[in-house]
Formats: C-alpha cells, structure tokens, sequence
C-alpha cells in the first residue's frame, strides 16, 4: 500500500511537469473548464432572479445540492480521468505496456492521466460549495457534516463507476460511446437542481437504476431537515453497489480483452 | 460564386459520411431535450405567472434548439481549420486564387449545414408525435414557418462570422483555447443556449436582443412558435442583417491585416 502511495505520488509529479511544459495553454484550459461550469451557475442564477423556488427547492437550497454534486464529479473527473480516455489507449496498444507491468491494472489506468486542467472545475466546485453553505440557514451538526462528506464521496465513486463502465464497454467498441457523456457531464449539469423536480419517473429512475438520488436528493433532503430518519443520510453509502456491476464489466473486458493497435 | 457553390457540395457530401457521430449526437439531444423542458415546466408550475413563455412555445424553443444544435451551438468549431494555422497547412490555403474569408465562411455553412442535416431529421420525426405540452407543435402559420427558415439560415451567418472573427484572432495569437474557452462560454450563456433569452431579467433581456447575441438562436426558435411576433420579429430580422454586415466587415479587415503578417508554422 505505502509503495502504491508512493508509486502514484511519483506518477502525479511526471503529470504535472510535462503539463508545466506548456504553460499558458494549461492555465487556459484550466480557465475554460471553469467558465464553462461558471455559466450553469449563471443560468440557476438567473431563473432563480424569476422564480421564488422549484418544487419547493428556494435559491440556497440550489446552490448547496449544486456545489456538493459538482465537487463529487469534478473530484472523480480528476482522478478517473484514465478511465475517461481508456478508449485511446486501447487503440494505440498502450494497454498491452500495462498488462505486462507487475502491477495492479486499475491502479496503472488511473494513472495513466490525472487531469490538472480539471482543477478549474474543482474551484468552481469549492467555490459554490463555499457560496451554497453560507447562504444556506442549515446549523450543522456532526451528523449533517458527516453527511454531506458522504454525498460527496458517493458521488465520486459513483461517477467513477460510470468512467469505468465506459472504459469496459470500449474492450468491445475499440472506440468511445459518445452517449456514455449524457451519464456523466449531462448528470452533472442536471444534477444542479434536487433531482425530485424532474418527476417521480426521472426519480425512480435515478434511485433504482443510476442511483444519483442516493447520494443527491435522500440526503440533501436530510440536511435541510426535511426528514429526521437518519437513514436517509447514510444512503450515499448504499449507492455503492453500482461499483459492483462496474467492476464485473471491467473484468469481463479484460477476461476477453483482444490486443489492438500497434 | 461557382466555386463556392462546389466547395459548398463538396463539404456537404463530406460532413454526411460521419453517421455514427450523428447516431451518439441524436441520442444525447433527446435526452437533454427532455430533462430541459421537464426543468422548465417545474418552474412553470412553480410560478406560471412570472412565466415569459407559453409551455407550447418552450418546448419548441427546446427541441428546435436541440435538432439544430450543431447548426448553432457557438461550441462547434472547425478543427481543422484551427490546426492549419499551427501546422502550416495555412500556406496551401493562401496559395489558392479565392479569398480565405470567404472560402472558410462557406466551408463552415457547408459542414455546419450537413452535420444539422443528419442529426435535425430523426429528432424532428420524434418530438412532433410527443403529446402536447412536451413535443414539437405545428409552426404558429406559414409566415412564421418560412420567417423561421429564414432567420434559421441568418442566425447561422452570424454565428458563423463571429467564429470567423476567433478564427482571425488565431492568425495573431497563433493558441487559440484561451479565447476559444471565453468565447463558447459567454455566448452558450448570452445566446440563450443555457436558459432561452426570455427568461433573463427584462433588462439584460432588452440589452442582449440588440447586440449580436440576441440574433443566433435566439429569433428562429421563438419566431417559429409565435413567441417574437409583430413589430418586434421585424426588429429581430433587420438586427440579423445589421450585426451580419458589421461581424462580416470586421472579420474580412481583421483577415486583411492577418494576411500581411502571416508566418507559416510547422513544415
């Protein structure tokens, strides 16, 4: 474990040298990937300058579900980015390389890539996050801390789960499946409202399906008192189960995994 | 005008063989469509009268927008053209006797036009079978229909010279992404991609409907269901053809002065 620790220590310092090497295009990027978030953020604000609440969700309330869902993503963007751009290094064979290293495989992929530029994000993450807490009237307590840490640790392992889907499934396809975005960016940018104010189809769906509710709307709903069942805070914990799926694709990829590239 | 019209053909015939782009495109619209007007009819519920839109015209306004994404979406750039400056491949460019503006304006329309082409048509055959109130209803009569053909056509021109202009840019700045990433960002949120222009706050409203934000995607989508009508949509046209000839103009000096100064990169 200390020498995995070390090991990805290492990694992380060749990422970020050979990044430094083009300065200016990284800081950019950086700037583009949080403007991007920065304009949801913009469009919330707006509709919300209109309306008085959705579904019974006021303005804070918004923002705080946006920000804890936001830093879920932007924290798994960050580090299963290998996952995100498994499909090219199917294609150019740099898998093989990986297989034959006497280490583990999902630690490698992970590896492969760490997104820096993605850091633009994660400060828009903190930045609402920041922003939604102190607007909301929420008096925390141990519980609520707690639960709102799990939100966000569900929400990374659960986004990191669908990365790896995505990566599995490209065992079979050799390319990426483009619509595997409407499950991570498109869930992200949906994400900034509670779920429940899609409809109860969209929600069932989101609970039993993909569970995004679990580690979004059940808990949220908790933080602003909305429901004492303690239990209602620990079901980000509960939304783990979509790891196991996840693994097993994975490991059906690899078990018929066929070399490609060159 | 003829070898533009066959450079046109021949970028159409080009961007309609990418079928499985257009497959995954598809997909993703129609969810996106569907989430967008399940968000915008909780907030109608919510509060109908501080509503700026009929529901009828929003979900119009949303699956217009989403069949014709990659005919308007200011994210759509040509990536090639954005390499040719860094790798050199502007010198064949310029070698040929047509003007670069013009010929890149309508490579842009030609690949813009068919890319729409392959991904408007199955959305379009779903969304006008939804039951009211979430699918596509008929255009408001056959006035506002071909107004609808003609600022959709219009409303591209002027994407396509404010892209040109970045484009330009590129000539002096050689990177692009800083100025690319201000520019999709500002004009998703300003264009009304991100909330459609009406429901802005009546000020910021009246601002972005005179500057060329407001004539994108903004006078197509509304003008269809009936939403722009009267002395406004006659407003909104004549300001497409204003912010076209100046963004034009603007874009065709900035080429000029570029062309004087171009360095060829890369070998």
């Amino acid at each position: 474990m200390v020498i995995i620790m070390h090991l990805y220590k290492k990694y992380l310092a060749i990422i970020l040298k050979s990044k430094m090497e083009y300065k200016a295009s990284f800081f950019m990027y950086s700037l583009g990937v949080f403007l991007s978030s920065f304009s949801v953020f913009a469009g919330v604000f707006f509709m919300f300058r209109r309306f008085n609440n959705v579904r019974g969700f006021v303005y804070s309330e918004v923002i705080l579900c946006y920000g804890i869902f936001l830093m879920g993503f932007s924290l798994s963007e960050m580090f299963a980015r290998g996952f995100d751009c498994f499909p090219t290094l199917i294609r150019k064979g740099e898998f093989d390389r990986i297989l034959l290293r006497p280490r583990n495989i999902v630690f490698q992929v992970l590896v492969s890539r760490f997104e820096y530029s993605r850091l633009g994000r994660l400060l828009q993450a903190a930045v609402m996050l920041t922003y939604g807490v102190s607007k909301s009237n929420i008096r925390w307590s141990g519980m609520k801390i707690l639960t709102a840490a799990l939100m966000i640790f569900g929400g990374m392992c659960l986004f990191s789960a669908i990365y790896v889907m995505y990566a599995a499934a490209s065992f079979f396809t050799l390319e990426g499946l483009e619509f595997i975005n409407v499950f991570t960016y498109g869930a992200m940018e949906y994400g900034k409202y509670p779920f429940a104010v899609y409809g109860k189809t969209i929600l069932r769906i989101v609970t039993f399906i993909i569970p995004y509710a679990l580690v979004q709307y059940y808990p949220l709903l908790y933080l602003l008192d909305r429901e004492d069942n303690a239990g209602y805070a620990l079901l980000p914990l509960l939304a783990l189960w979509f790891i196991a799926p996840a693994y097993g694709m994975w490991r059906f990829g690899i078990k018929h995994y066929q070399s490609s590239g060159s | 005008m003829k070898k533009y019209i066959s450079f046109f053909r021949l970028r159409f015939a080009m961007g309609l063989q990418y079928r499985t782009a257009a497959l995954a495109g598809v997909v993703t619209q129609f969810f996106w469509g569907f989430m967008e007007i399940l968000v915008l009819r909780a907030f109608y519920e919510a509060d109908p009268t501080v509503y700026p839109m009929t529901i009828e015209a929003t979900c119009c306004y949303i699956w217009l927008q989403q069949a014709f994404l990659v005919l308007l979406s200011a994210n759509n750039f040509d990536r090639e053209l954005i390499n040719c400056v860094t790798d050199g491949g502007i010198a064949y460019e310029l070698c040929r006797p047509i003007s670069v503006y013009d010929m890149w304006f309508v490579r842009n329309m030609a690949v813009k036009m068919s890319q729409a082409m392959l991904r408007c048509v199955p959305i379009l055959g779903v969304v006008i079978f939804l039951p009211e109130g979430y699918g596509l209803t008929a255009p408001r009569d056959a006035m506002h229909f071909l107004l609808f053909l003609w600022t959709l056509f219009a409303g591209l021109s002027v994407l396509i010279a404010s892209q040109m202009i970045l484009y330009m840019i590129m000539f002096f700045t050689i990177s692009v992404e800083g100025v690319k990433s201000f520019f999709v960002a500002a004009m998703d949120l300003l264009t009304g991609a991100v909330i459609p222009i009406p429901f802005f706050p009546e000020k910021i409203q009246r601002v972005l409907e005179l500057l060329p934000f407001g004539a994108i995607q903004n006078v197509p989508y509304r003008i269809y269901s009936g939403d722009l009508t009267g002395a406004q949509m006659g407003q909104a046209v004549l300001m497409q053809m204003f912010w076209l000839a100046v963004l034009a103009s603007l874009g065709k000096l900035l080429m000029h002065r570029a062309q004087r100064r171009v360095i060829v990169q890369g070998g």
